[in-house]
């Protein structure tokens, strides 16, 4: 499983599910309706530099800061940046 | 009872008068945050709102009266500002209780507007397909279409209407002729309201629950038949980010604008500081050329009118330090400055969310400790509504004006900085550095190891418009008056009361306050003051201080004035202390009011906002201990050095 707290900057990825962590069950509900919904894309634009965290995430047109941990929640496939696909 | 909770009274009263406005329908204004609403709410109203709170929560409740062109008055509520009905904090939960008609004391909206930020469809028309289905007549508002067109974003509102089955208008809440195709709705009857729910090809549904992702393929579907299935980031805003969030040029620019906002403080309030000053004093010696001597003229020019020049003076400084976070707010600066500070804040066991608390706290702690309900986590608020208090507030900045001015020489230090200026810097940083000593006291003390929610948005970069940092101001600015003509007024007249009463006795030789209430009330708190170098005029100042902090400088100006032998009232302050206090007792009470723990607004705030007694006693306790010692080892460092 791959997700999103770990790829590159600016890396196309597809959402493929949200997990749930166990300590945080409302994080899933939270993080969709933010609009990380699978299928969507997403990109990680920056990581906070020391530390690499929390990270600037690109979806849709919108953008947040999110949490390495709360990235890690979110089940990602990379695409390619220039076709978009798979 | 606190100044903040009277003001809040008082708010209340007047918007009770709009509640039982009859014929006033209800219109509650919904959206995600960052779409606009508010600035619509201020198109829509303008100067006719009242700021107050919903009832048993501290979450702020804007009101507003809006004449329709036809003449219908109408009632506007913005609701805060939400990405969903499943509510994530206090703000959230307020939008959706008063949507369901939830909300203790409030009405359920008989209309709702749902402001949809054009430039992010995707995301907004999910919470109007959420709000359709609470059964309410809705409209929606396609705000900021002109930054849309800009992007390449034209949006058939017609066709998006009959998509969505409700009415869609256009507007452009910066501009002011940019609602006037809501305002021609607003006329409509709510039935118009409706759509035509026959033709509305989103399925309307039974089932209590659909799914973020159901709502998600119906707002895709729509997309695609409008031709906007495609993503328009604002590049303007990449780019301004790259610098922003640079680990290194960010950061220094974060400093820059925090440091220029202190020193702006100070030199921009320099000129209408005095024609207040002159203004006070103006009016002062027309009331003592008209009276003849007694104690009513003691009490309005000692009283009254030093006690409310006294602190008026410093609105100025209030206004100008306002303005900044405004601006910043309004640009979209202020989410970048909590993301840069996450890593820090972190390392004492808070979210990069708790920054803007904390910086609303420079300007008050109430404010602050109010913004903390954002705060997802209730540990995280918890702290952060703790250690609020010791950002400085602008009602220090009266006390540290008056002791910088008397003690600090007028000079400029490495050819660019007033050393003024360097020692009021200080003075925060030492306030900064205490809060996250206890902050990272806090997480040493509680179980931890658990991640807390951040998902924070940053929206892209606006100018921020004219009238909405206007409106802003304007609502800061009131509410601090009405602090100054409240309860700081009565304190100051209380005062004077206890520093004139009981006269002195027949024959008696020394000034008439050491015979005075106020006289015996301060030699007996000053054996608890004595070891940190107050004098007992200090520590009769320090009593009506604990209502407002800004009213231990009028408090001092009237012991003064009082104890003073000569006739002249009105003599400055500064010299007089500056000649009578050591530098050590100057330096220790200037610690003091770092950690200031006599505010009783605040502790009031904190009680109303924590639920019970317990957090607010368990704050004064520790800001009290806290004051004491760093005093202590102030002044007697002090004294070893010279300066006693």
């Amino acid at each position: 499983m791959f997700t999103l707290d770990r790829s590159d900057d600016f890396q196309l990825c597809r959402i493929e599910r949200i997990h749930t962590p166990e300590h945080a069950p409302e994080w899933h509900d939270w993080l969709q309706e933010l609009g990380f919904i699978p299928g969507e894309k997403v990109m990680l634009m920056a990581r906070a530099q020391p530390g690499g965290d929390p990270l600037v995430v690109r979806v849709g047109s919108s953008t947040f800061a999110l949490r390495c941990a709360e990235a890690a929640c979110i089940e990602v496939t990379l695409l390619d940046n220039a076709t978009g696909a798979a | 009872m606190s100044a903040c909770h009277d003001s809040v009274r008082r708010d209340h009263a007047p918007s009770a008068v709009v509640h039982v406005h009859r014929g006033g329908p209800l219109v509650a204004l919904v959206g995600n945050p960052n779409c606009g609403k508010t600035a619509l709410f201020n198109v829509l109203t303008g100067s006719r709102q009242k700021v107050a709170n919903y009832a048993g929560v501290t979450v702020e409740r804007k009101e507003g009266r809006y004449l329709t062109t036809a003449g219908k008055a109408l009632r506007v509520l913005d609701l805060p500002g939400t990405y969903g009905l499943n509510p994530r904090s206090p703000d959230e939960q307020v939008t959706v209780d008063v949507l369901m008609g939830r909300a203790r004391g409030e009405k359920r909206p008989d209309r709702v507007v749902c402001v949809v930020d054009a430039t992010n469809l995707r995301r907004n028309l999910r919470l109007v397909l959420a709000v359709k289905r609470l059964g309410l007549p809705c409209v929606v508002a396609l705000n900021m279409t002109d930054l849309a067109a800009r992007r390449g974003i034209h949006v058939d509102v017609d066709k998006l209407s009959l998509e969505l089955g409700v009415p869609v208008v256009k507007t452009v809440a910066v501009r002011k002729d940019g609602a006037t195709a809501l305002r021609t709705l607003l006329d409509a009857p709510a039935e118009a309201w409706r759509g035509d729910a026959a033709h509305s090809p989103v399925p309307e549904t039974d089932a209590p629950v659909v799914t973020v992702e159901a709502d998600h393929d119906t707002v895709q579907r729509i997309l695609v038949s409008l031709g906007l299935d495609m993503h328009a980031p604002h590049t303007l805003s990449d780019r301004i980010d790259r610098v922003v969030l640079h680990p290194v040029i960010g950061m220094a620019l974060l400093m820059v604008v925090l440091f220029l906002m202190f020193q702006a403080v100070f030199a921009w309030a320099e000129a209408p500081m005095g024609w207040i000053e002159a203004a006070t004093a103006w009016v002062a010696n027309g009331v003592t050329a008209a009276l003849s001597d007694g104690w009513l003229r003691s009490l309005l020019v000692d009283g009254i009118i030093a006690g409310a020049g006294g602190v008026l003076v410093f609105l100025p400084q209030i206004l100008i330090l306002f303005f900044f976070i405004l601006i910043l707010e309004e640009s979209g600066y202020l989410p970048r400055a909590a993301f840069m500070l996450d890593r820090l804040m972190g390392s004492v066991g808070l979210s990069g969310r708790s920054f803007i608390p904390l910086l609303s706290s420079f300007a008050c702690a109430i404010p602050g400790i109010m913004a903390a309900r954002t705060i997802a986590s209730p540990r995280d608020r918890l702290v952060t509504i703790m250690i609020a208090p010791l950002m400085t507030c602008s009602a220090r900045l009266p006390v540290y004006a008056l002791l910088i001015g008397a003690f600090i020489p007028k000079r400029e230090v490495a050819g660019m900085f007033e050393l003024q200026g360097l020692v009021l810097f200080g003075l925060y940083v030492a306030g900064v550095i205490s809060a996250m000593g206890i902050a990272w006291l806090a997480k040493r003390l509680t179980t931890r190891g658990l991640p807390r929610p951040l998902m924070m948005e940053l929206p892209t970069y606006h100018w921020p418009t004219p009238r909405n940092v206007a409106i802003g101001l304007w609502q800061r600015a009131s509410i601090f008056l009405k602090r100054v003509g409240g309860i700081i007024l009565a304190l100051t007249v209380v005062m004077w009361f206890l520093a004139s009463f009981p006269a002195p006795p027949a024959g008696a030789t020394g000034p008439a306050i050491e015979y005075s209430l106020a006289g015996t009330l301060g030699r007996g708190l000053a054996t608890i003051f004595e070891p940190i170098g107050f004098n007992w005029q200090i520590s009769v100042a320090l009593v009506p201080g604990m209502a407002a902090r800004e009213v231990a400088v009028s408090a001092l100006g009237t012991v003064y004035a009082l104890s003073a032998s000569g006739d002249d009232t009105a003599q400055a302050l500064t010299p007089l202390i500056a000649h009578s206090w050591s530098l050590a007792t100057a330096l220790s009470l200037l610690t003091w009011f770092v950690f200031a723990p006599q505010c009783l607004s605040t502790l009031a705030t904190v009680k109303r906002e924590t639920g019970g007694w317990k957090m607010p006693l368990v704050m004064a306790g520790y800001l009290f201990g806290l004051a004491w010692l760093a005093c202590f080892i102030v002044y007697h460092l002090a004294v070893a050095a010279g300066w006693g």
